[in-house]
């Protein structure tokens, strides 16, 4: 009994080892704003005025650069800013944020993403999504996600009614902004991890491993990693129990996540044995 | 005494004339030609329309106006619809509605958008507002079933329930049940947003029998398709009707039980739901596709051929709402068929696609706007334009009043010439002359700013994205655009410049929301301490602007004039800039 409960122990520390999760304290303070506009304030400007504003166009500084996207046109409407991260440190930028420093400029993602697109031979990896572009609401958003999804099974549809969002609260200690994610728009835990880690900024969350479920192996990696100050994704299932994300497969994730919380590693580290129990009592 | 001259009449008369202005717009005009025009009509308002509701307190709009019955009230930015406003920001009811219960026991509309709603004020509603007749909950989020069960049993005048796109907690299925047995008075329902579980289908359907005056239901999603032809026999006198899903293997008997069912909805004019439409059950409505003055087909997976077959049998369509499925080609069937058409909205299927799925361009509409003589509002997402499309189409629509294009890459140019859009959105504001809603995209220069500040004179809303050079193209817009209300930023490098030369039009406006530019916090202290009438925000998640530099650009800025003073129910994200905020913090 003690052996199958230290063995599973074991086991899910390998998860969070061979997937780490970790974030460190200083990524989660954001780099100043990217565009590298003049902030002086023109004092005579500020007696309102109604003169133009001096210069014809200095005072807001170089436009967020970035090409026309999509490949189709090349046209960049003005040179980059310093401050913006050289094309070479963006090749990975959706798998592995950890070296990158501060936040993820949102002009960059658009100029990132087109400037893969333009320049790698390989298989472009999927458009940075900008937070807020395309207008659409996430209603509508979730919708369109399940229907690609089920493109091939609609007419099977009619008893299925899976409904519309799944919606949960995600919330990450040190920061004050409480988000929501619908989790069905995504269809792995690779997919939520990138999402988390565009709304936390420099939160990331390794590969899962094919079927996305943990991996069970080396325990004192795991413990490592939860010992350090690094951070970790958790959620409440319908139980009401806090669950280390990745224990089940994505489908029962969905089903059974009410919310989503991202805490330090050391924090995390009285989830496991519960975890464990749990899911020893699932399989 | 009050000396009354020949051109005076008495109040009973002046409240009588007023009674026939219904407009808000004119009863505040009225409101200030004189005193006692103010007291009369402040005495005999019935309605108020308040856009923001951080721009006055409850307090005070009660002690103006003693007897409403009406009340509508907007919370967030429009913003917050694409998740841009985080969680707890405000737009809580809860303290109107507490106000409210005391002063106007004879509230008969409640219309909320954009606010958080909780159980406690639908339970307070309920109890407080017993002739209530009207309750619509336009994106509305903080409330669940239960709340909706203490209206359901509370209300008994209740004739419209409308929870348009809101965010509902489901607790449990049977709020409907709540509604007594007596309960008759239902004409509009519509609760589309429910998620699964939350209506208890046989307590709908006995609803829905015994409310002979029932002209509308929207459906939710969970409702299956072989359960409506029930419905719609025992309200055959509906005027709109919105589907659950509307997939099911094809049943012969299924299927005529819903013809016939369409069939017998003589009035039917209004369609929409439709999720997950398989072809197979399309024909069932042909019967009334004649009549059909608006159709959303916005969830629905269908594409061409059938796709373009419904829609070309559909004359009279006023208003359609579809997914790109339709593509240029079905567009062009539309320009056709329909002559009436006076708005079109197609929305993006797979937005985040990085190649286009299917063949929706400029070309389409184009062609909508060549046919549709009537066309006033338009909604496209595409993922390519051209100034002479732009061109074009600004000249078939000179009607225009709303419109509004989203590329699906914000800064794409001119596919064809590679140069900025400038010229084909500054066509569009040169013909459009009453033209009220703009929203922008693609690549834009401040010379498309120059021309919205030229000519659209009658623009109310403007939206814009990663757009512009430079704080030129803000100060266009703020000093061109006369008739501006709200102004909705983002991803732009406008700084401080524009805004503080223009921060007397700010007073003029409901609002402005900038975020992921460039204004400053020094800029934004500047204008809360010079500017007292306005409510400056600053939202940010790094912490208390006190700990940052003044030339630390802000995340997220919104400013709004109020005559209430800064609010008090800010979360710990959000901070006011005003007067007192500089010597709070030394």
């Amino acid at each position: 009994m003690m052996m199958l409960m230290m063995v599973s122990l074991f086991l899910t520390f390998f998860f969070l080892s061979h997937s780490p999760l970790f974030l460190n304290k200083h990524q989660l303070q954001r780099s100043p704003n990217m565009l590298g506009t003049e902030h002086d304030l023109n004092f005579k400007e500020t007696e309102l005025c109604l003169g133009l504003p001096g210069g014809s166009g200095g005072g807001g500084g170089a436009a967020a650069a970035g090409g026309g996207g999509g490949g189709k046109n090349e046209v960049e409407s003005s040179p980059k800013t310093t401050g913006k991260r050289g094309y070479s440190e963006t090749v990975d930028l959706k798998l592995n944020l950890q070296s990158k420093e501060g936040c993820m400029d949102l002009n960059q993602n658009l100029e990132n993403g087109s400037k893969e697109k333009n320049h790698l031979t390989a298989k472009p990896p999927a458009k940075a999504q900008v937070l807020g572009w395309p207008p659409v609401r996430s209603y509508r958003k979730n919708i369109m996600a399940n229907q690609k999804n089920n493109s091939d099974e609609i007419s099977d549809r009619a008893s299925s009614g899976s409904g519309g969002a799944a919606f949960v609260k995600v919330c990450m200690d040190g920061a004050p902004y409480l988000r929501k994610v619908d989790l069905k728009m995504y269809n792995s835990y690779q997919k939520l991890s990138d999402a988390l880690a565009k709304m936390f900024s420099s939160f990331t969350m390794g590969s899962y491993g094919c079927e996305g479920m943990i991996d069970f192996m080396n325990e004192s990696k795991l413990m490592d990693l939860l010992n350090s100050s690094d951070y970790v994704p958790t959620y409440e299932d319908k139980d009401g129990d806090w669950m280390l994300v990745g224990d089940v497969p994505w489908e029962m994730f969905v089903e059974s996540c009410k919310r989503l919380r991202i805490m330090k590693g050391s924090e995390a580290i009285g989830l496991a044995p519960r975890a464990m129990e749990k899911c020893k009592s699932r399989v | 005494m009050q000396k009354k001259t020949a051109y005076s009449f008495p109040d009973e008369i002046l409240e009588h004339v007023f009674s026939f202005i219904q407009s808000g717009k004119d009863r505040n005009a009225a409101s200030v030609v004189c005193k006692s025009w103010y007291e009369i009509e402040r005495w005999c308002r019935r309605k108020i329309f308040v856009g923001n509701c951080y721009a006055v307190s409850p307090t005070m709009v009660i002690r103006r106006f003693p007897d409403i019955r009406s009340i509508e009230l907007k919370g967030k930015p429009h913003f917050a619809d694409f998740n841009l406003v985080p969680d707890g920001w405000g737009g809580y009811v809860l303290p109107w509605i507490s106000e409210m219960a005391g002063a106007y026991p004879w509230l008969e509309e409640i219309r909320l958008k954009r606010m958080v709603v909780t159980d406690e004020s639908l339970e307070l509603v309920a109890k407080s507002f017993t002739n209530l007749q009207v309750l619509v909950l336009f994106s509305c989020e903080g409330f669940s079933t239960d709340g909706l069960a203490a209206i359901a049993a509370s209300c008994k005048n209740l004739r419209e329930l409308d929870l348009r796109d809101s965010e509902v907690d489901d607790l449990s299925g049977h709020w409907l049940n709540h509604f007594p047995d007596t309960y008759t008075s239902l004409v509009s329902l519509n609760i589309s947003c429910l998620g699964s579980d939350d209506v208890s289908f046989s307590a709908l359907e006995r609803l829905v029998g015994r409310c002979p005056n029932l002209r509308r239901l929207l459906l939710n999603r969970e409702v299956p398709l072989d359960k409506i032809a029930n419905l719609l026999s025992r309200a055959p006198q509906l005027i709109e009707f919105g589907t659950g899903t509307y997939a099911a293997e094809l049943r012969s008997d299924v299927y005529s039980n819903l013809a016939e069912a369409f069939c017998n909805c003589k009035e039917l004019k209004c369609l929409s739901g439709f999720w997950d439409a398989v072809p197979a059950y399309l024909p069932v409505i042909y019967s009334v596709c004649s009549r059909l003055t608006s159709l959303n087909l916005s969830y629905a997976p269908i594409q061409n051929p059938d796709l373009t077959k419904l829609v070309s049998q559909c004359p009279s369509l006023q208003r359609m709402l579809v997914l790109d499925y339709i593509e240029d080609s079905g567009l062009e069937v539309l320009a056709s068929s329909c002559k009436d058409l006076q708005e079109l909205r197609v929305f993006p299927s797979d937005p985040f696609g990085e190649e286009p799925n299917v063949s929706l361009t400029e070309k389409g509409l184009v062609a909508v706007s060549s046919g549709c003589p009537k066309l006033q509002s338009v909604l496209y997402f595409c993922r390519q334009m051209s100034n002479a499309a732009l061109v074009t189409i600004a000249q078939n629509c000179p009607n225009f009043t709303r419109f509004r294009l989203c590329l699906l890459d914000p800064k794409i140019a001119d596919y064809r010439t590679l140069q900025p859009l400038d010229v084909g959105f500054g066509a569009i504001v040169e013909h459009c002359k009453d033209l009220r809603r703009l929203s922008l995209s693609g690549l834009l220069t401040d010379r498309v700013f120059e021309y919205i500040g030229m000519h659209a004179k009658k623009l109310e809303m403007l939206s814009v994205a990663f757009a512009g050079e430079s704080d030129l193209a803000l100060h266009h817009v703020l000093s061109g655009c006369e008739s501006l209300r709200k102004l909705e930023i983002m991803n732009c490098p406008f700084g401080d410049k524009a805004l503080l030369a223009n921060a007397a039009k700010l007073e003029t406006m409901r609002s402005l929301w900038m975020s992921s530019c460039s204004v400053s916090l020094g800029a934004c202290k500047m204008l809360g301490q010079k500017m007292p009438r306005l409510n400056i925000e600053v939202m940010d998640e790094k912490g208390p602007p006190d700990s940052r530099a003044e030339s630390d650009p802000v995340d997220k800025l919104y400013i709004y004039r109020s005559v209430a003073g800064p609010r008090f129910d800010m979360p710990p994200f959000v901070w006011t800039m005003d007067e007192d905020f500089a010597s709070e913090l030394s």
